[in-house]
């Protein structure tokens, strides 16, 4: 095995709360490149606070959180939302897609915002959807397609960008257990192939089984990883 | 009865001695414990005993002398209606994870931490099993994999919620 390489992304003794709820209480947790890491504990543990922290999305009151060796927490908003949307990719429990658009709008949009040619764009969505087994989806609405199908497309419009992290927060929890098997297995097969690392926020434990690593989290505080014995 | 059946089902596809048996047995149920061939050997010997396999050739081709089996029309018989047959569901109670959680429950041992290091040990040996579906080609594969790994996830959550369990008794009992 190789020496262990500089984390990717790290989050130290990170603390947020909202209101007099304390969501994160000291948790930590690093990500090494094309590492897949589930991210388990009890409802309430501060699981979602965590990845939303790691993905830029909420800012911890304390803490560090450095990626690429830069420290994440100190951007302004504008460069933190630029590397949301391209460094990292998005994967939540409801795709979350916009539902005026199609499929192929949809997965094309974080290139548009990021002001790449419209065919390029639609060019590089239509890849993806394809990739995914979702392309004959393409001109359909969200409520046109099934739970499956929708989660597919969002898991194309996270890898749209080519990021470096996806970020999914119990992405095969609105699914059938088999339906959300096939989409893991879509998920882990997409990140496998473009070498992104997985951080995976799941109370499943066969879904965390597949990760190479779990973090377990407690009271908003990170559990060593048990020594097994 | 469960192996000798078992067996039983293997020789449904053909004649076969007994290496062969074990082979197809342990590539069948991948998460199940390789077969020894003492064993095997012995079930056949009962099974042969019984009248529901019969040896049909002996072959030695240079090496060590190799029967070969077949299934008799008792045999048949016996293993379609085994087949059709549902089995007890449990009471699996007497586990030894709930047999050494509550012996710590009642000696003050540290239950909590024996259930979170065990939980680590129940997801290693499913993380193991994932990656052996991911291998496997076929449904009957797949599905006997399956069936390990959603006992272990059982397990586990019965491993989380014993923990929550025993935690919130320690922290009311402390006040």
């Amino acid at each position: 095995m190789s020496p262990t390489p500089e984390p990717l992304l790290s989050g130290l003794e990170l603390r947020k709360s909202f209101g007099s709820t304390t969501a994160l209480n000291g948790a930590s947790i690093e990500v090494r490149a094309g590492e897949i890491v589930a991210v388990t504990g009890p409802s309430g543990s501060g699981k979602s606070t965590l990845l939303h922290c790691l993905a830029g999305v909420l800012v911890p009151e304390v803490g560090t959180l450095t990626y690429r060796g830069s420290r994440l927490d100190h951007l302004p908003a504008d460069e933190r939302t630029r590397l949301r949307r391209v460094e990292f990719g998005l994967v939540l429990q409801f795709g979350l897609l916009v539902p005026e658009l199609t499929a192929l709008e949809n997965v094309a949009l974080p290139l548009l915002l990021e002001r790449r040619r419209r065919t390029d764009a639609r060019a590089a969505a239509m890849h993806w959807l394809d990739r995914l087994g979702v392309g004959d989806v393409a001109q359909s609405r969200a409520d046109q397609m099934s739970g499956g199908q929708a989660q597919r497309v969002a898991i194309a419009r996270a890898l749209v960008t080519g990021p470096q992290v996806v970020f999914a927060d119990e992405p095969t929890g609105a699914l059938d257990t088999l339906t959300g098997e096939r989409t893991l297995e879509v998920l882990l097969g997409a990140v496998r192939e473009t070498g992104a690392a997985l951080v995976v926020v799941t109370h499943d434990n066969r879904v965390a089984a597949h990760a190479e690593r779990e973090v377990v989290l407690r009271d908003g505080t990170t559990e060593h990883a048990g020594a097994s014995r | 009865m469960t192996l000798a059946t078992v067996l039983m089902g293997v020789l449904a596809s053909g004649p076969a001695h007994g290496y062969d048996i074990k082979r197809v047995h342990d590539e069948r149920f991948p998460a199940s414990k390789k077969l020894a061939f003492g064993q095997v050997y012995a079930t056949l010997g009962r099974l042969e005993r019984d009248g529901l396999v019969e040896s049909v050739e002996t072959s030695q081709d240079g090496g060590p002398e190799r029967t070969v089996y077949a299934l008799t029309a008792k045999g048949e018989w016996h293993l379609r209606d085994w087949l059709a047959s549902t089995e007890p569901a449990g009471p699996y109670v007497a586990d030894e994870l709930v047999r050494k959680t509550v012996t710590a429950v009642h000696t003050g041992a540290d239950a909590v931490d024996f259930l979170r290091r065990q939980r680590a040990v129940h997801l290693d040996a499913m993380r193991a099993l994932v990656r052996e579906r991911e291998r496997s080609t076929s449904v009957g594969e797949r599905i006997a994999v399956d069936h390990a790994l959603m006992h272990l996830d059982a397990d586990v959550r019965w491993l989380d919620e014993a923990r929550e369990r025993v935690a919130n008794h320690d922290t009311r009992s402390h006040r």
